[in-house]
């Protein structure tokens, strides 16, 4: 599968600057890309169009040839930056996983979810803990390609190596597109194939 | 140390919450049993006796009685189950015409502006005459009241529930619903509706107050509920021909009871509100 992103421009209605120009991305279930940038470059805002967040842009981005569908389950998922803005304040963890699929006890255990955690509200626990519910929330069955951006900043060296490798696991498995954004240099050299700097392909 | 100090005072000893829930529990039951004591009032029950005439308060007729002998309790309860009932009419209409209102202003951008025009209009409009227009129109009566204060009582629920709905849907947890390929209905239901029906409880029982007090004074006036009705309104009325004549209690009890419904409505409401929503309680 493709995920393709053609003559992408950008601008925040509040911006006066194109943030982005003319950016040409083509990723595919073969090769995990990392996606590398400056603070503020715009690379959540990239991940946003790319997975249909933001819809105003110029310029097409398409999945195996066809735009990204408007309604039903979206094949491209982005786990956030910021975990606890996606989540009901108000609903239990459990709630917030069963959302999205019926979660099984393995891939709780293989992303580190304790039991007595699914009872609690997002606000009751730390970033980390809810960054491993974002991960695990998107990778629902139906899920073709997986964007992450910076999933793993707020957790500490161990349990970043241990997202992330269960997070390989389940891709590699289900033969998933995987884009990966990131700063921290190391980490893309050691799991990506290729990786891409976001200021050559922003013609801005 | 504070906790050297023993205390035999039962109050002190209990938590914010469980004062919040004794003090909801206390004016919920009063409430109930004037509703309930003022149903097994017959206006049979309220007997003139001649003899008895303009007599003030004493043992036996607590609140004193009337020019027609008829005792001043009785008949301030039964008044009190009225305004209680007229009440929750326009109360639970109002809050649904606030919740029809909000509903239709978050379907798209017109009906939003429409909406807002509306919520100014029945401000910009002294509450007290617009119940008066409505009543009248409608051909006064209990009916009249209650559609004359339900549509005037609707805008500020309306307002707080139009805010929440705006900001839950340009969340990031409603976007990524969407994207999970939940439909709006099913948006509405699981993450609109149980975020703001604590906002739409307590916006009902705060209505009462004001519904209750403008059932008063738009009967008191002569714009509401007929003579014959046992309202207080009516009651304060006719006992100002009296006052003069120095029969105070004829005035002054049912004008208490009214206001100390209207408090333990206002008390409930707010304990409530703290109760199903405790950050609220901070601001
Ligand atoms: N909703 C918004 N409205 C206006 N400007 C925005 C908005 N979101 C982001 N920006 C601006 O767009 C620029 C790019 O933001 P973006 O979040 O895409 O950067 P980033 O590359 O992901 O940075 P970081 O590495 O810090 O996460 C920033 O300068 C930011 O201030
Ligand atoms: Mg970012």
């Amino acid at each position: 599968m493709e995920l393709k992103a053609e003559n992408i421009s950008f601008k925040y209605p509040s911006a006066k600057e194109y943030l982005l120009k003319d950016v040409n991305l083509e990723l595919d279930n073969n090769k995990i890309m990392g996606l590398i940038g400056d603070s503020g470059s715009g690379k959540s805002t990239l991940c946003k169009i790319l997975s249909g967040y933001v819809t105003n842009f110029e310029g097409s981005v398409t999945f195996d040839g066809q735009p990204l569908p408007k309604k039903g389950f979206k094949p491209v998922q982005l786990i956030y930056q910021h975990p606890e803005k996606v989540m009901n304040p108000k609903w239990k963890m459990k709630q917030v996983l069963e959302e999205s699929w019926d979660v099984t006890d393995e891939s709780l255990k293989e992303f580190g979810i304790q039991k007595s955690w699914l009872t609690r509200f997002p606000q009751e626990l730390s970033g980390g803990e809810l960054q491993r519910f974002s991960v695990l929330r998107s990778l629902n069955p139906d899920t073709k390609f997986l964007i992450a951006d910076e999933m793993t900043t707020m957790l500490d060296a161990i349990t970043q190596v241990q997202i992330l490798d269960s997070v390989l696991k389940t891709v590699k498995e289900r033969n998933m597109g995987f884009l990966l954004v990131s700063h921290d240099m190391d980490l893309v050299d050691t799991i990506c194939d290729d990786k891409i700097y976001l200021k050559d392909i922003n013609k801005i | 140390m504070v906790n050297s100090k023993k205390s035999y005072n039962p109050l002190s000893r209990m938590n914010l919450r469980q004062k919040t829930l004794l003090t909801i529990g206390l004016s919920v039951l009063i409430l109930v049993l004037v509703v309930i004591s003022s149903l097994f009032i017959n206006s049979s029950d309220i007997t003139t006796n001649f003899k008895i005439m303009n007599q003030p308060p004493s043992f036996e007729h607590l609140f004193g009685t009337d020019w027609m002998g008829r005792d001043m309790f009785t008949r301030t309860l039964k008044g009190l189950g009225l305004s209680v009932q007229i009440g929750a009419g326009a109360s639970i209409l109002s809050s649904i015409i606030a919740i029809a209102m909000a509903l239709m202003g978050s379907i798209n951008k017109y009906l939003d502006s429409l909406m807002s025009w509306l919520i100014d209009l029945f401000l910009s409009i002294p509450h007290i005459l617009l119940i008066i227009l409505i009543s009248i129109g409608l051909g006064g009566g209990a009916f009249g009241v209650t559609m004359g204060v339900a549509f005037t009582h609707w805008t500020t629920l309306a307002r707080v529930l139009r805010a929440d709905i705006k900001q839950i849907n340009t969340s990031d947890y409603v976007k990524l619903s969407e994207r999970f390929g939940k439909s709006r209905l099913w948006i509405a239901r699981h993450h609109i509706l149980p975020l703001i029906v604590t906002q739409i409880i307590v916006g009902t029982i705060l209505i009462f107050p004001h519904a209750i007090m403008h059932e008063a004074s738009v009967t008191f006036l002569g714009f509401g509920l007929s003579p014959h009705e046992p309202a207080i309104g009516i009651i304060l009325s006719e006992s100002m021909k009296y006052l003069a004549t120095g029969d105070w209690w004829l005035a002054l009890f049912p004008g208490l009871a009214l206001l100390i419904l209207v408090l333990l409505f206002d008390i409930a409401g707010e304990n409530i509100k703290k109760l199903l929503d405790p950050t609220s309680a901070n601001e």
